[in-house]
């Protein structure tokens, strides 16, 4: 596939307008109706597909050279949220700026792997040992920062985007092995820094019943809305489970549920197929990029993508604990589809921008 | 930017290719688990998960049914459901409570205790469900805040059916009343049938015959949110309302006894005596149904048990009087019966007192002076008390109690009332299996309907209606029939004869009803008083009961006698003599003489059962004024 003058991969645009526009007729729906959420959320997906558009025409080498300081910046940012952040549920994770409202955390999706990427390809891969090291300090401390909002479950994601790198730039099998092994031995601490309803949800995972009306309700009622979809769903704007408010945060990180209450199995294997599709394309595009920082970088943002999806659906389906963790291009929510596209519009920059050198 | 060297980079592209495929193929693991997963969930456990969502989202909420009408005679309408009103708050919805309470109170009345106790469910209750404020609004209160319901946010006007006996207290000793289910009502009942009612048959009628009233409850399916907040009815499977009952009780009838009986304490019992059918049944004083039907308050509550005239009790169902001389009708009967199989004069000498053989105990006569030589018939007209003691020894206790029991005499009648009183047949067995002795006296004294011999209104009036019905008992009866309020079919309660009294002669039917005429309609009977100018022939006994023992040789002065001790009047009749349609027992608790006290409230009530109107004023001087009558009995 040739690049484009439009420097837009048209595949993968096709496939997330289409994902944008199953999302917006779903965002309808689970927010019962709700003309003016729909159109917030459409124009935050305008606003998103314009980031897009407007990042894919930047050439890689300019972006290279902007990753320190988008890094830098979304450092400051999620410094600035913990001091004077709004609350918002309980968790200092949005920050004003000017009427407009954000989670830096979100930057930091993006910032880590491309900061990653353009501080792995500096040096030879596979990294050093010094290298594997700075670049860890690079991934933990944002992921630190946002775990202190708290947000475990973004902070998670960050981390593991940092970590996807590591791990395509080549990182050892005995430092992959030995983290893992470090990992194990540190888990009972770390669980003991948990905070306590990040226990819970974790627990709950085991027994969602032990808790049904506390920590378990959320696992419960999503399981209860997949489940009760069927093969053929019951129908647009039919998810009684969203409409009679037993989902909770039915438009936002539950959205899955009503998507699969309503479309059935039918539509959550159309709607993997699209995933799949887009986190598959992303791959290739890493794939066919031609320089380190746009490997590390597509292959991260593109394992990153999927990871997220994964995490989310996961959670809907009741295997993996509750987190907050929005569906990426699915969920309600304007941080989160801006810096994604944001991200989409770097992996067709690298796409569109490749020299024509086939070996 | 492509600095390095070639044999590096193609080196770096080796490996990074090679980590790419891993990655795919881990993305490739993930995406089946998942698909695993959802698959399980949609396609194998769908069946589960579409029942809990069903479940989750809907619930059964119960229609309460109407409650059956209960219908006297006629279609007087006895028990009825009328439409009250509360005034309910959802406090979610509300601003300012203090407000809102303040505004509500401009238009109906709210006291501090309806505040209070609304204050107190608000603690106690969710705030997105309604609570009420006030409830038994009128419907001018209920207009008056369904016109600015709009502008009272939160406030719901709520209607539900109660029950109410627009009577008042008419024959609430026959319809009982209706009331709060009770913990212990739980325990014997079927609580799903019982959802979303509140109040059961307590007493009378309504308990009676509860199943036939409260119908079958209906279910509104109604779709919630997970806030508990009914949205929508889905589905709606109908309240199927309770059965009509139709009396056998004539209101105006009943109302005539009522008001004869006024403020004393008595009872009225009329029955039909070919069918057993109850047109009658009062006790007095009254009470107001209507108290009951939502808990009675604490204060009216005890105001009805102090009341030293207890109107509570129900004197016709369990008041046990001493039948006094309207024993002597029975008696009468059985001294035909015997003939000459007892050793008894056909021929009394009546002297003013009777003395068992080698016994100084005097057995007096209400006469004094006594009535001199008399037959049955003279004895039984004139009430003489001394023929009726050598007739009790003659035929012997044993003999007496086995002649009285098909009469319906010791055990309850079986009318459809819970709770009936059995009244005493007293024999020498009887007080055999109470290790106590039977003496001689105690025969003497059931002569004329005294000592232990109790007997219930409701026994006296199916006593003499079998008399009336020439011997077959027929089990008295105050339901009719009941129907089904959709179509109003009926279904019939059918007369059930209770006993047969055997007779060797049916003549003898005849001759006792005659000597009963003569007791209403001779010149020396002792009913005369009423039967000067009755247009129809009645058949009677009055009676008298002891209350307070008499030494022997002093007399009793009823004006001396504090209320409470004076005797109790009694009147048992039938009429018209020669084809019954009524038998009546009227007892008058402290009332005096059965002749003066109780047969005039009986003329009352026949006469509106027989005529159809209460007796008007005495047709003028078409016959003579009675002779003045004696204070006998």
């Amino acid at each position: 596939m040739g690049p484009s003058r439009s420097h837009l991969d048209k595949p993968l645009l096709y496939a997330l307008l289409l994902l944008a526009a199953v999302s917006l007729a779903i965002v309808y729906s689970a927010s019962a109706r709700d003309a003016s959420v729909t159109i917030a959320h459409f124009v935050r997906m305008v606003l998103g597909f314009l980031v897009l558009v407007g990042v894919a025409q930047l050439r890689p080498e300019l972006i290279e050279r902007l990753a320190p300081w988008l890094f830098g910046l979304g450092l400051l940012l999620l410094a600035a949220v913990l001091g004077v952040g709004a609350i918002s549920k309980g968790a200092q994770r949005w920050l004003g700026l000017g009427g407009l409202r954000f989670q830096p955390s979100e930057i930091m999706k993006v910032a880590v792997p491309l900061m990653l990427a353009w501080y792995l390809s500096r040096g030879g891969l596979p990294p050093s040992w010094p290298r594997v090291a700075i670049a860890l300090v690079i991934t933990l401390v944002p992921s630190a920062l946002i775990v202190r909002q708290p947000d475990l479950g973004t902070a998670l994601l960050v981390a593991a985007s940092g970590l996807f790198v590591l791990f395509l730039a080549g990182l050892q099998k005995r430092f992959i092995f030995g983290a893992l092994a470090l990992a194990a031995a540190a888990a009972p601490f770390l669980w003991g820094r948990l905070q306590p309803y990040q226990r819970s949800r974790i627990l709950t995972l085991f027994d969602p019943q032990a808790d049904p009306l506390g920590t378990g309700y959320h696992t419960i009622q999503s399981v209860i809305a997949l489940g009760s979809g069927g093969f053929y769903g019951k129908g647009w704007l039919n998810s009684t489970q969203a409409h009679l408010e037993f989902l909770p945060e039915s438009s936002t990180d539950f959205i899955f549920a009503v998507f699969g209450e309503e479309f059935g199995l039918v539509g959550i294997l159309l709607a993997i197929i699209l995933y799949g599709f887009i986190a598959g394309r992303a791959l290739l595009i890493a794939f066919y990029a031609q320089d380190s920082f746009s490997r590390l970088l597509a292959g991260g943002i593109a394992l990153e993508f999927f990871i997220q999806s994964f995490v989310n659906i996961g959670m809907v389906a009741g295997i993996l604990p509750v987190v907050g963790v929005p569906l990426p291009m699915m969920s309600y929510g304007g941080s989160s589809i801006v810096t994604l596209l944001a991200g989409f519009g770097m992996l067709m920059s690298i796409q569109t921008h490749r020299k024509i050198v086939e070996f | 930017m492509l600095n390095i060297p070639i044999k590096d980079y193609l080196r770096e592209t080796r490996i990074f290719n090679t980590r790419l495929g891993w990655a795919a193929v881990g993305v490739a693991v993930l995406t089946v688990t998942l698909l695993t997963r959802i698959v399980y969930l949609q396609v194998f456990d769908y069946r589960h998960y579409a029942t809990l969502s069903q479940s989750n989202r809907v619930k059964p909420v119960p229609v309460p049914p109407a409650r059956g009408l209960i219908l006297g005679r006629n279609g007087v309408v006895l028990a009825q459901n009328f439409p009250v009103y509360t005034l309910d708050i959802v406090p979610e919805q509300v601003d300012d409570m203090g407000e809102l309470i303040a505004e509500l109170s401009k238009w109906v009345r709210i006291t501090d205790g309806d505040a209070e106790s609304f204050q107190k469910l608000r603690r106690e209750r969710p705030s997105f469900e309604s609570l009420t404020l006030r409830s038994y609004l009128n419907e001018e209160e209920a207009a008056r805040i369904a016109v600015r319901l709009p502008f009272l946010n939160g406030t719901e006007l709520r209607a539900r059916l109660q029950r109410h006996y627009p009577l008042g207290g008419l024959a609430v000793a026959a319809l009982g009343y209706v009331s709060r289910i009770s913990e212990q009502d739980f325990d014997r009942i079927d609580k799903t049938e019982y959802r979303g009612l509140q109040q059961i048959g307590k007493l009378g009628l309504e308990a009676t015959y509860e199943p036939l009233l409260v119908g079958r409850v209906g279910v509104e399916k109604v779709e919630i949110n997970a806030h508990g907040r009914g949205l929508r009815t889905l589905e709606r499977i109908a309240p199927m309302a309770g059965r009509n009952l139709h009396l056998n009780l004539d209101a105006k009838a009943q109302a005539v006894a009522e008001q004869a009986l006024g403020n004393r304490r008595g009872a009225v019992v009329a029955v039909e005596p070919a069918t057993g059918a109850v047109l009658v049944f009062a006790s007095t004083p009254t009470y107001d149904g209507n108290a009951f039907v939502n808990g009675i308050d604490p204060v009216s509550y005890r105001a009805l048990l102090e009341n030293p005239d207890k109107p509570l009790i129900n004197r016709a169902l369990n008041g046990q009087y001493a039948p006094g001389s309207t024993i002597k009708a029975f008696l009468g009967l059985a001294d035909l019966e015997a003939g000459d199989s007892i050793d008894m004069n056909r021929q009394v000498f009546c002297d003013g007192s009777y003395n068992l053989p080698g016994s100084a105990h005097q057995f007096r006569d209400w006469k004094r002076g006594g009535h001199g030589a008399v037959t049955l018939h003279e004895a039984i007209v004139q009430s003489c008390d001394v023929y009726f003691y050598r007739l009790a020894v003659a035929l012997g206790a044993e003999r007496i109690a086995n002649f009285l029991a098909p009469f319906g005499f010791g055990r309850p009648t079986g009318v459809d009332l819970p709770g009936e009183s059995s009244g005493l047949l007293p024999s020498p067995q009887w007080k055999r299996e109470r290790g106590q002795t039977w003496y001689p006296g105690d025969t003497v004294v059931v002569g004329i309907g005294q000592g232990l011999l109790l007997a219930t209104p409701l026994q006296l009036a199916a006593a003499v209606a079998t008399i009336a019905n020439r011997g077959i008992r027929m089990q008295p009866e105050i339901l009719h029939a009941h129907s089904d309020p959709r179509d109003g079919s009926e279904i019939a309660v059918d007369p059930v004869a209770a006993d047969a009294v055997p007779v060797k002669d049916a003549g003898h039917w005849d001759r006792l009803t005659q000597d009963l005429v003569a007791v209403v309609h001779s010149d020396r009977g002792t009913a005369r008083g009423i039967g000067w100018n009755a247009p129809y022939r009645i058949a009677g006994k009055t009676g008298t009961s002891q209350v307070k023992a008499i030494a022997q040789g002093a007399r009793y002065d009823e004006k001396e006698t504090p209320e409470r001790l004076r005797d109790h009047a009694l009147f048992i009749a039938f009429a018209p003599a020669e084809a019954p349609k009524v038998a009546i027992a009227v007892v008058i608790e402290n009332g005096g003489h059965g002749s003066s006290a109780a047969a005039p409230v009986a003329r009352k009530v026949m006469d509106q059962i027989i005529l159809g109107a209460p007796a008007g004023p005495a047709p003028v001087a078409s016959r003579a004024a009675p002779p003045r009558a004696e204070q006998e009995e």
